[in-house]
């Protein structure tokens, strides 16, 4: 099917640019008029996709991160937001609400789950030393109700 | 930075703003473990009233306080987080650290 609207953006896995993709994701979409809980929640699953790759791709070294989105008819919005950083070796292991590799203690390791529910559906590929893939689909429904 | 800090005898009460993601999560942090460790409050208030964005590192940052105040034997009271910051902390099941349900049950973390 073709999407009626599309857009690529690439940039570096700074996390001063998290503000950045999600804010402008939601630009993007903003012609379909959604409400207010559908931008967050979709803003809020962008955001932790870009995390991802930018802390756990990408770790110290600074990469591309590659998103891109399309809308098709019957406003619905396709995301795809992915890396090449180091993959992850155990995706099922990944997406268990709490899990993370981070040792500080900080990162709650609710990623996955947030944009799981947060969205209609999440997809995860990734091929350890290639890169992770996340595609995240939504269907806005209010039109601005 | 995005947070005003008061404190008083018992209580340290941080009103955070703007967005809590990954990116100023650290500064926030630091900011307000600082007012902790300087006056070990009984109660740490984290106000989420002025805040409008928040993913799942907002979530990481009340747990490790919770975590850090529950060290000191204190507890920590989450106060005016909109719906969908709620939306979020439901996730993480950390809703019962929201000042309501801390009212309701008649008693604190």
């Amino acid at each position: 099917m073709k999407p009626v609207n599309e857009m690529k953006m690439i940039f570096e896995s700074r996390s001063c640019n998290e503000s950045f993709a999600r804010s402008a994701v939601a630009a993007f979409i903003a012609v379909l008029d959604p409400n207010i809980e559908e931008i967050s929640d979709i803003k809020t699953a962008v955001s932790e996709a870009v995390t991802n790759c930018i802390v756990h791709g990408y770790k110290d070294d600074i990469g591309k991160v590659y998103i891109h989105a399309k809308i098709f008819e019957g406003a619905r919005v396709w995301i795809n937001i992915r890396d090449r950083g180091c993959g992850i070796a155990d995706v099922k292991k990944a997406m268990e609400p709490l899990y993370t590799t981070c040792e500080t203690g900080e990162r709650a390791g609710l990623g996955f789950s947030i944009m799981e529910s947060f969205m209609d559906k999440m997809k995860v590929r990734s091929n350890p030393g290639k890169g992770t893939s996340v595609t995240l689909e939504k269907s806005i429904v209010s039109k601005g109700k | 930075m995005p947070v005003d800090i008061d404190i008083d005898e018992k209580s340290v009460t941080a009103y955070i703003s703007g967005e809590i993601d990954h990116h100023n999560a650290g500064a926030l942090r630091a900011k307000i473990d600082e007012a902790v460790e300087m006056s070990y409050p009984e109660v740490l208030i984290m106000d989420f009233g002025a805040v409008t964005f928040m993913d799942s590192s907002g979530i990481g940052l009340v747990m490790g306080r919770y975590k850090l105040m529950r060290d000191l034997c204190g507890r920590i009271i989450i106060e005016n987080a909109p719906r969908s910051i709620k939306k979020v902390m439901r996730m993480a099941g950390i809703e019962k650290l929201l000042s309501a349900e801390n009212k309701k049950e008649g008693s604190f973390v």
